[in-house]
């Protein structure tokens, strides 16, 4: 599997993260060769064959809906870039 | 003067030879000499260490209080801790104050342990070598111009450098086995939810098992009696009774039936790595054991299953880092697109980028079944040669690592190349059974692990073969030159 430019800058965009243009190529190659390294995965038939998504059988687990813990809000936030009564801020996203 | 295991720290406590005090003094004062040649701590907690060894001590002076009540350790810095920074190894997060503790810290907390600060890692836990940390790379104290492995790396250094007694690390593919191979000391990768991950940041969530890393197998029994059981807050830990992990280590190993894997030792072994691994094989056979070969015929496809599945997973988990509730963010922020884009691209390193975009690109629309989906069916199949092997083994026994600690820098522009050192390991993640890695010999000076590989929630039993071993070795109290 090989990578392109045009690919890197696609899936850069799905994942939110940044690439400057002089980086591309070396993420490119680096992909390129990784995917390739993987795909040593096909040499195995795997017609049929339930895949397996969690080691243990995992059952979706319940709680009683009671109140167990208080949220501090000025505690979890005391590490947050930037708020304002309570609120988060962000850039403006509406004009 | 002091003791240099958990065991018998716990034991000289009890019998009042020495304080908590005045052991967590020493360890202090050691990381304050040592530390700053082998950058396995990120954090320091001098003070708060001072504090609870004190209590510590007030518990112990009244006859109260448990085994580890007063005993020192360290917490990788993948552990939320409340009031000390986790940082796990990523400028994202540097300056990240969790507001509650991991129910790891937690439960050591309760247990009365110490706690000496955090320790180094590969940021977000994503390496082999230690190399990706934000905060440099740890040294191994066997060979500072050499990895300690990762990514639990700043734990194994510290234990190997005597540093802290005992510290936590997790193992999403290796991270605690390899780096305790690699640094000549004993680490446990517990049973896929015996060990809660409430608190402990995620990497790939179905792979990611945090356990106990220190010197001696009996150490690591105890530790896991204060770490591991049931936690109503990670939806995967697994309800079962408690159990007390010692009680099998004096268990005779005669008739112990030991797998030696076909794959694990065919063409390709380093032929001095094979002949540390063959002599340990052998000792367990004087000491009554059986060995018979076994047969992982999917072996080989571990290591792409598994980065498929780590990245997909971590490509997941991370789109978390936003910049906008917690962690790092980007000066000046044209609009909330760039708020988020360039964020991440100045908080996350580049192996951590790089797993991102494998990820993304493997759940993408159209690839999702060639990728992801074709590495959860080699998930089972893995999963299945284990299940095949355990019906006529005890446990499965190989080499930890396929070499021993590689120079800094030697990996580092080729991933794939990196990604081999995992090559032993990541198959017991991939099928989530508990294993181990116990320091087995040396090859010109460095040390070399042995892996054992045990049935699901069969840690007793992988703690009593280790423990046996060790009753008639020394290769896991070797203590590093210079240290």
């Amino acid at each position: 599997m090989s990578i392109g430019a045009a690919e890197i800058k696609g899936i850069a965009r799905l994942a939110r993260i940044a690439i400057d243009e002089a980086d591309i190529a070396r993420y490119a190659g680096q992909l390129s060769q990784i995917l390739s390294y993987v795909e040593a995965m096909n040499a195995v038939d795997t017609t049929g064959v339930e895949p397996l998504a969690h080691a243990i059988d995992a059952i979706a687990v319940t709680r009683p809906d009671a109140v167990t813990e208080a949220v501090d809000r000025a505690a979890l936030q005391a590490g947050a870039p930037q708020v304002q009564e309570g609120y988060y801020l962000v850039p403006r996203v509406i004009e | 003067m002091f003791a240099e295991t958990v065991t018998d720290i716990a034991a000289d406590l009890r019998a009042r030879r020495y304080s908590s005090a005045e052991v967590t003094e020493h360890y202090l004062s050691r990381i304050a000499e040592l530390d700053p040649a082998l950058n396995a701590y990120i954090t320091v907690c001098a003070d708060q260490a001072r504090a609870d060894a004190a209590r510590a001590d007030a518990l112990l002076a009244r006859g109260e209080g448990g085994p580890l009540t007063g005993v020192p350790y360290a917490n990788k810095d993948i552990f939320c801790t409340r009031g000390v920074r986790t940082s796990c190894a990523s400028r994202m997060l540097d300056n990240f104050v969790a507001p509650y503790d991991a129910t790891v810290v937690e439960k050591l907390s309760a247990a009365g342990m110490v706690m000496l600060g955090k320790t180094n890692m590969d940021e977000f836990a994503m390496g082999s070598s230690n190399e990706t940390s934000w905060y440099g790379p740890v040294r191994n104290p066997w060979d500072r111009e050499r990895v300690p492995g990762g990514s639990s790396g700043g734990s194994a250094a510290a234990v190997a450098a005597r540093l802290a007694p005992a510290a936590t690390g997790t193992d999403t593919g290796g991270s605690i086995r390899q780096p305790a191979a690699l640094c000549g000391i004993s680490g446990l990768k517990p049973t896929y939810g015996r060990v809660s991950r409430w608190g402990m940041i995620a990497f790939a969530s179905s792979l990611d098992q945090g356990g106990p890393m220190a010197l001696t197998a009996a150490d690591l029994a105890l530790l896991m009696n204060a770490m591991a059981g049931h936690c109503s807050r990670d939806s995967t830990s697994v309800e079962r009774p408690d159990e007390d992990y010692t009680r099998l280590l004096p268990q005779s190993l005669a008739g112990l039936r030991v797998g030696l894997p076909t794959q694990y030792f065919a063409a390709g072994l380093d032929p001095a790595l094979r002949a540390v691994i063959d002599a340990a094989v052998e000792q367990l056979r004087a000491q009554g054991a059986v060995t018979r070969p076994v047969e992982l015929p999917h072996a080989a496809f571990a290591i792409p299953a598994y980065y498929v599945v780590a990245s997909a997973e971590c490509s997941s988990n991370l789109s978390r880092y936003d910049g906008v509730r917690f962690g790092h963010r980007c000066e000046e922020p044209r609009d909330l697109d760039d708020l988020y884009t360039r964020s991440r691209a100045e908080g996350f390193g580049d192996e951590v980028k790089r797993r991102i975009l494998v990820g993304t690109y493997a759940l993408s629309a159209g690839y999702y079944d060639a990728y992801y989906r074709k590495a959860q069916q080699l998930r089972r199949l893995i999963q299945q040669d284990f299940v095949t092997a355990f019906a006529d083994v005890d446990v499965v026994l190989s080499p930890t690592t396929p070499t021993t600690a590689f120079e800094i820098g030697q990996k580092t522009d080729d991933p794939v190349t990196m990604y081999l050192s995992d090559i032993y390991t990541t198959a017991a993640n991939l099928a989530g059974l508990p294993a181990m890695s116990v320091p087995a010999g040396f090859i010109e000076g460095l040390p070399v692990g042995m892996q054992l590989i045990g049935r699901y929630f069969d840690e007793a039993r992988l703690l009593n073969v280790a423990h046996q071993y060790q009753q008639e070795t020394a290769w896991h109290l070797a203590r590093p030159p210079r240290t």
